[in-house]
């Protein structure tokens, strides 16, 4: 294969998004002349608030929600964190202290209910990184309060059988909670079908930028208050609105979730090159579900590389990725997503997300596999592991 | 992950890659669960170091410690090699983010554990000499 020129390809977008000119355009006001804070009586102030109605109409609308069950928050971690210690704060008094949750759930919600000092069951999930509904409903006690099921995976892209875990837990009353930063979108989302309570989503995963989320939460279980102060967002979170970042929030989930069946058909062709050609490398495999995945969603991992000079490797080629592997995390042990469906450290350390999107092109791809191959072949030969691994072999 | 320019240049031309078949002193240290592991080959004359290959399994930082490591000791007296410590490879490398010191202390001890190697093949005690290489310890104190 030729060496094509170096290009820079952004192949991260799990992490965050670029900020689309559209939603740039939308917010753009609202950081320059329509400064107004919403709570002011005068007309700039109206501005405002005006401009905040509109966005949680348009939130509501690309979940299927009520604009009164729409909150803004911070992000989608405080959104996570929120629903579950404001609905214990709320539940414990009436007896109610126990949540359930997966083993692989964002550290957002995961840390929210390993320290929030109530009682919790992790539920497993199986090698494709799929939840047994009906493990979620052997998990529910007496006691629970919330059951908390990410919508999809952000490592490895599995996708939940959501519509059927909100089931179980309405047939058990009860809140059924999941995490859709990832999934906001990528898949079609309706709260009423799927028997959704509450849902946390977040604005800089669908090119709004970083600083804006929101929590959906029916009228009936909103959580006692996290931030307490003034009335905003029905005294239910205080803070003076990031006006600019709510309008561009309600624009890019427009935007995102306009015609997703074209957005998932054209991205996940690409994603399936991808995987296809990168499981072509010796000693590679591919974690999470082949079908039930995101649509721009690779994760690979590689014997006898260590993911962070894979990504190092790949950013001297221009590709922004991430990993999984303990050096990238900053901690000793390789992401608990990973180690969740059963891969070894050794072979966790050696993982590569790729989250591609609707910017991402045929080219891209070409580029991104052109440039993989070598780069493994380079850490492989001045790798002990990978020389065991192939003396194993002998 | 900030690293130095130098650090960056080392991982992404490292000095000394390989291995030497006839080597005097083979020293591995580190493991494949904490994600690092280097390997050192030393070619000895006359207490002189006079060529190091070595390969490495791990983060940006464990390839640019080795490599500067190996450039560090080559050319050197055993008793130089001895006296290198992790402080004088990080900063020869114009730093590393704390999370990464522990790679420059498995450089250190790769060469040690070499050289061990070397002193055993030579009929020799080691320990007196080298001192005692910790497996992995660098690992415990994260």
């Amino acid at each position: 294969m030729s060496s094509s020129e170096k290009r820079f390809i952004y192949a991260d977008n799990a992490a965050t998004t670029r900020i689309s000119a559209d939603v740039l355009d939308a917010m753009m006001p609202y950081l320059t002349t329509e400064y107004g804070n919403p709570s002011s009586i005068y007309a700039l102030g109206r501005n405002s608030g005006f401009a905040i109605e509109e966005a949680r109409a348009k939130v509501a609308k690309a979940i299927g929600a009520k604009p009164g069950e729409i909150f803004f928050t911070s992000c989608g971690s405080e959104s996570d964190n929120w629903a579950i210690k404001g609905t214990l704060a709320r539940l414990a008094p009436k007896g109610k202290r126990h949540v359930v949750t997966s083993v692989f759930e964002h550290h957002a919600l995961l840390h929210t209910v390993q320290n929030c000092g109530y009682d919790y069951t992790l539920v497993e999930v199986d090698e494709q990184g799929l939840i047994d509904p009906q493990k979620v409903k052997a998990a529910i006690r007496e006691d629970t309060a919330i059951v908390s099921i990410m919508f999809a995976n952000n490592e490895i892209g599995t996708i939940q059988p959501i519509a059927e875990i909100g089931k179980i837990c309405h047939e058990a009353g009860v809140i059924f909670h999941t995490d859709a930063v990832q999934a906001i979108g990528n898949v079609e989302i309706d709260v009423n079908e799927m028997n959704i309570d509450m849902l946390s989503l977040s604005g800089h995963k669908i090119h709004a930028p970083k600083g804006v989320g929101a929590l959906f939460c029916r009228r009936s279980m909103i959580p006692k208050n996290l931030i307490d102060g003034g009335g905003q967002e029905g005294a239910h979170r205080a803070g003076t609105e990031n006006v600019a970042g709510i309008v561009a929030l309600g624009r890019a989930i427009e935007l995102a979730t306009a015609d997703i069946p074209k957005k998932v058909a054209r991205v996940s062709k690409l994603r399936d090159k991808l995987i296809g050609n990168i499981l072509k490398i010796e000693h590679t495999r591919l974690n999470g579900d082949p079908v039930q995945r995101l649509c721009g969603n690779v994760n690979i991992s590689f014997e006898g590389v260590e993911g962070e000079s894979l990504l190092l490797s790949l950013d001297n080629e221009g590709i922004c990725a991430s990993s999984g592997s303990a050096c990238t995390s900053g901690s000793l042990d390789p992401s608990h997503v990973l180690l969740s469906i059963g891969l070894t450290h050794e072979v966790a350390h050696g993982s590569l997300r790729l989250s591609i999107s609707e910017d991402t092109s045929g080219e891209d791809v070409d580029y991104i596999l052109e440039k993989i191959p070598p780069v493994i072949s380079r850490l492989r030969a001045m790798s002990p592991l990978w020389e065991r691994i192939k003396a194993a072999e002998k | 992950m900030l690293y130095s320019d130098k650090v960056l240049d080392h991982f992404s031309n490292p000095r000394n890659v390989g291995e030497i078949p006839d080597a005097d002193g083979v020293g591995e240290v580190g493991n494949a669960k904490c994600g690092d592991i280097m390997k050192m080959y030393l070619k000895i004359n006359g207490g002189v170091i006079e060529d190091v290959k070595f390969k490495t399994f791990g983060c940006g930082a464990a390839i640019a410690t080795s490599s500067m490591a190996t450039e560090m000791v080559k050319g050197h007296t055993i008793e130089e090699a001895l006296s290198l410590t992790n402080k004088a490879v990080v900063e020869a490398l114009d730093g590393l983010p704390t999370s990464k010191i522990h790679c420059s202390v498995l450089a250190e001890q790769a060469i040690k554990a070499a050289l061990s190697d070397y002193y055993k093949k030579q009929g020799i005690d080691p320990e007196p000499i080298v001192g005692n290489i910790g497996e992995c310890e660098a690992c415990h104190d994260l």
